[in-house]
């Protein structure tokens, strides 16, 4: 069935609707009564999160239950069972919500499904024990609105995930879905592109561009072919927010390609997606097919005479990918190497047409900024940095998940309401963000309201949304090592300072780390962090000394002790470690050599064990297994 | 090892279903990985022969990204994500317990075929960090006790 006009897309609209009102009246009633099929209520829906980290805690199987425990109650009729998007609170997946009494069950597992089914969508009884548990008050909160987590969330970006059904066009379109597309495409081009100056809308793979100026660049260059690219090659260890929205709402993505293609007068769109996430690819892959069947990808666009067409590529594994040139060399079929701009991928991009390059989270805000008005985006955020910004927090806190908050929130409100603080009680001792190419942030930064200058500001940057929290066990220069690493693997070796330097500076932190350092090389570092910054090709390269800087910048008092004292206070540099068993304390009750993976611990029972130095691999599980502090690290 | 004649005619199907693109040589190389599971030099240079380019070239792609292998994975390919949610939460011990406990390196292969050990950057289940994967099985929340019986499970 094809959609040709912008009427037909509205009635469509509101036939929609009709299955979704359920949940639209739910999400802004907010009954608190539970609902149930012997209470009268008529019809319910069980919204089950389908993202990557849910199905990883066999989230699909829950599903299957419940589709089988409702046909064994003969209720199917009566009961949707439907797999959205990331609900964001990844620490208590996998989610299964209640509609329409909102309920948010936490942490289910599939032999839950049954009590569920019987108690809740039957008999209208709450299960209590699946319930999220406030940590400070101790009561059950079945509304997932009045939890911490979500309560200073504003979720632009992600509206739809945990919200709609991802493989099915019609819940999209019920949602205003591709209504901005179809209203572009009755006004001049300049006019929709404007609205996205106006927005304010910048960048949100990391550098901040101003969107609607590269809208404005990528147009004046005049040519038959031309390319709108998708970079979902999200490469950031830790971050997930761009496959969470491919996952979650790939509409929302396709919708905002083609409004680019109108305001640039591209026709081509590709995605270049890393194929290390094969439910985004599937998700993208039935999007586009539906598109296409209701006419809304392909020819004559809402009988507008707008072509526009949406093709998928696959990256392999590079991080460095993730800069525009590079990405388009490898759409190309060639290396990932970056070159030098100009010429900008807007003149001569993908086979020297021209290009314009955007992030999925970028794109997904487009829609809305039209539907809503750019006034209205530009209010919310900061002076210069509008609307808001995904994050992944993940590391050590408490709530892990996908958050969407306002620019200019502070980190504390970020790590201490939404996180709800740092896991088991632990001290806070830095938040990195940015990725490899961010730094890491301390105490005295937790209340910069963020945004792309402030964190530039401090040392670090907004990068693409992964955002780590590290506690009192974190070593800072182990973690700059980490992150180094991965810049030395992921460097594509096309110029020096990156290619050469950063292995450079990687030798001189494992030097360190194994208390073989000077201070001296800690000069050498920062000179050498300097000078990549500087001179190095490509984005990749000019940021991947952050990480030493910032923690040079914050911590310098660890590496100074790891250089002069030979301790690593948070007992992670192996080298400088050493592990005993105070005879005194221990009860000789064998847990640490049962845990030990490297037999290295010996006694018999009763008596005082001792760990055999030369085996010992200093993993520190006999520390975690001892009931009476009786391992020694020094 | 080599490659069978049979799999060979594949790979060259698979560049024709391209149209011989040079341009899809990244697309031809996934889909060829899947099918055989890894790329050997004779698979690369049958793709060089049919897209017209010098065998370097293929060779550069195929050794410039991580997703593609020259060696044929095992039977269980385990990766443990190292991202850095799962870093924080010990993901490097779990990898040491992995290696102790397979007896090979990262990217290495059991002699008996059976497991092969990778790195990956994130699996997006950030929550359950450290996490690692044995075919399409995530195993979550890991401590490095739990990789013996891990493998055991497998092993049988």
């Amino acid at each position: 069935m094809t959609i040709n006009s912008p009427d037909a897309l509205e009635s469509i609209r509101q036939e929609a609707l009709k299955a979704l009102s359920v949940r639209e009246e739910s999400n802004h009633s907010g009954k608190a009564e539970a609902a149930g099929l012997d209470k009268g209520t008529p019809h319910l829906q069980i919204l089950c999160c389908g993202g990557t980290g849910c199905k990883a805690s066999e989230s699909a199987t829950i599903v299957e239950n419940f589709r089988a425990s409702l046909s064994a109650h003969g209720i199917a009729d009566k009961v949707d069972v439907i797999v959205p998007g990331c609900f964001g609170f990844c620490e208590k997946g996998p989610i299964v919500k209640i509609v329409p009494d909102n309920t948010f069950y936490t942490s289910v597992r599939p032999a839950d499904v049954e009590e569920i089914v019987t108690s809740h969508i039957i008999g209208g009884n709450k299960v209590e024990r699946l319930l999220y548990t406030d940590p400070g008050t101790g009561q059950h909160i079945s509304d997932s609105k009045h939890m911490n987590f979500y309560r200073k969330q504003l979720r632009i970006a992600l509206r739809n995930c945990g919200f709609i059904d991802p493989e099915n066009i019609l819940e999209y379109i019920a949602r205003d879905g591709y209504k901005a597309l179809a209203t572009s495409l009755m006004r001049d081009s300049l006019d929709v592109l404007a609205d996205i100056k106006a927005s304010g809308l910048r960048g949100r793979g990391g550098a901040g561009f101003p969107t609607g100026v590269k809208w404005e660049i990528a147009r004046k260059f005049d040519a038959p072919d031309k390319y709108v690219v998708c970079n979902a090659d999200e490469g950031d260890p830790g971050a997930f927010m761009d496959r969470s929205i491919m996952e979650g709402d790939p509409n929302s993505v396709i919708e905002a390609m083609m409004i680019c293609g109108y305001c640039i007068n591209a026709h081509h769109g590709l995605i270049y997606i890393r194929a290390e996430y094969p439910l985004a690819v599937h998700r993208l892959q039935v999007a586009i097919g539906q598109a296409r069947e209701y006419g809304l990808l392909g020819k004559n666009i809402l009988g507008t005479g707008f072509d526009f067409d949406i093709e998928i590529r696959y990256g392999a594994g590079a991080f460095v990918c993730g800069e525009e040139t590079a990405l388009i060399h490898s759409m190309e079929g060639k290396r990932g190497e970056p070159t030098l701009k100009p010429p900008f991928p807007a003149e001569a991009g993908y086979f020297g047409h021209p290009t314009n390059v955007n992030n999925v989270e970028t794109l997904a805000n487009v829609p809305v900024i039209l539907t809503k008005g750019p006034q209205w985006f530009a209010s919310i955020g900061t002076e210069k940095s509008k609307g808001t910004k995904v994050f992944a927090l993940a590391g050590k806190i408490n709530n892990v998940g996908l958050i969407e908050v306002p620019m200019g929130t502070t980190l504390r409100e970020i790590i201490y309401d939404i996180g709800g603080g740092v896991k088991g009680g632990k001290k806070f001792k830095a938040v990195q963000t940015g990725g490899p190419s961010g730094g890491c942030l301390t105490e005295k930064h937790l209340d910069i309201p963020i945004d792309y200058e402030s964190l530039a500001a401090a040392g670090s940057m907004m990068g693409s949304g992964g955002m780590i929290v590290m506690d009192e066990d974190d070593c800072m220069v182990s973690v700059a090592k980490f992150f180094l690493e991965f810049t030395v693997g992921e460097s594509c070796g096309k110029c020096t300072p990156c290619r050469i330097g950063n292995k450079r500076m990687l030798e001189i932190l494992d030097k360190i780390t194994q208390g073989r350092g000077t201070l001296e090389d800690l000069d050498t570092l920062e000179n050498l962090a300097k000078v990549i910054k500087d001179t190095a090709l490509c984005g990749l390269g000019q940021t991947s000394p952050n990480p030493v800087l910032s923690t040079l910048a914050n911590f310098r008092e660890e590496y100074v002790e790891h250089v002069q004292n030979h301790v690593c206070r948070a007992h992670k540099c192996k080298a400088l470690l050493t592990y005993s068993i105070d005879p005194d304390l221990c009860k000789g009750c064998s847990a640490c050599a049962r845990g030990c993976p490297a037999e290295a611990i010996a006694g018999e029972v009763r008596k005082p064990f001792s760990i055999n130095s030369e085996k010992c691999i200093r993993c520190g599980m006999c520390l975690s297994r001892c009931k009476f502090g009786a391992i020694k690290v020094f | 090892m080599k490659v069978s004649c049979e799999a060979l005619r594949q790979v060259e199907a698979i560049c024709r279903k391209f149209k011989n693109d040079p341009g899809e040589l990244i697309s031809i190389l996934h889909e060829c990985q899947n099918t055989l599971g890894y790329l050997p030099e004779e698979v690369q240079r049958v793709i060089a022969r049919e897209l017209g380019i010098p065998a370097s070239k293929v060779y550069g792609v195929v050794t410039f990204y991580s997703f593609f292998s020259m060696v044929p994975k095992g039977k269980y390919p385990v990766s443990v994500c190292l991202g850095t949610a799962c870093y924080v939460r010990g993901s490097d011990k779990v990898l040491e317990e992995f290696k102790r406990v397979l007896g090979i390196e990262v990217g290495e292969t059991t002699p008996d075929g059976k497991f092969s050990l990778d790195c990956l950057r994130c699996v997006g289940a950030c929550g359950l960090a450290p996490v690692a994967t044995i075919g399409e099985k995530v195993y979550g929340r890991l401590n490095p006790s739990d990789i013996k019986k891990i493998v055991a499970e497998f092993d049988g």
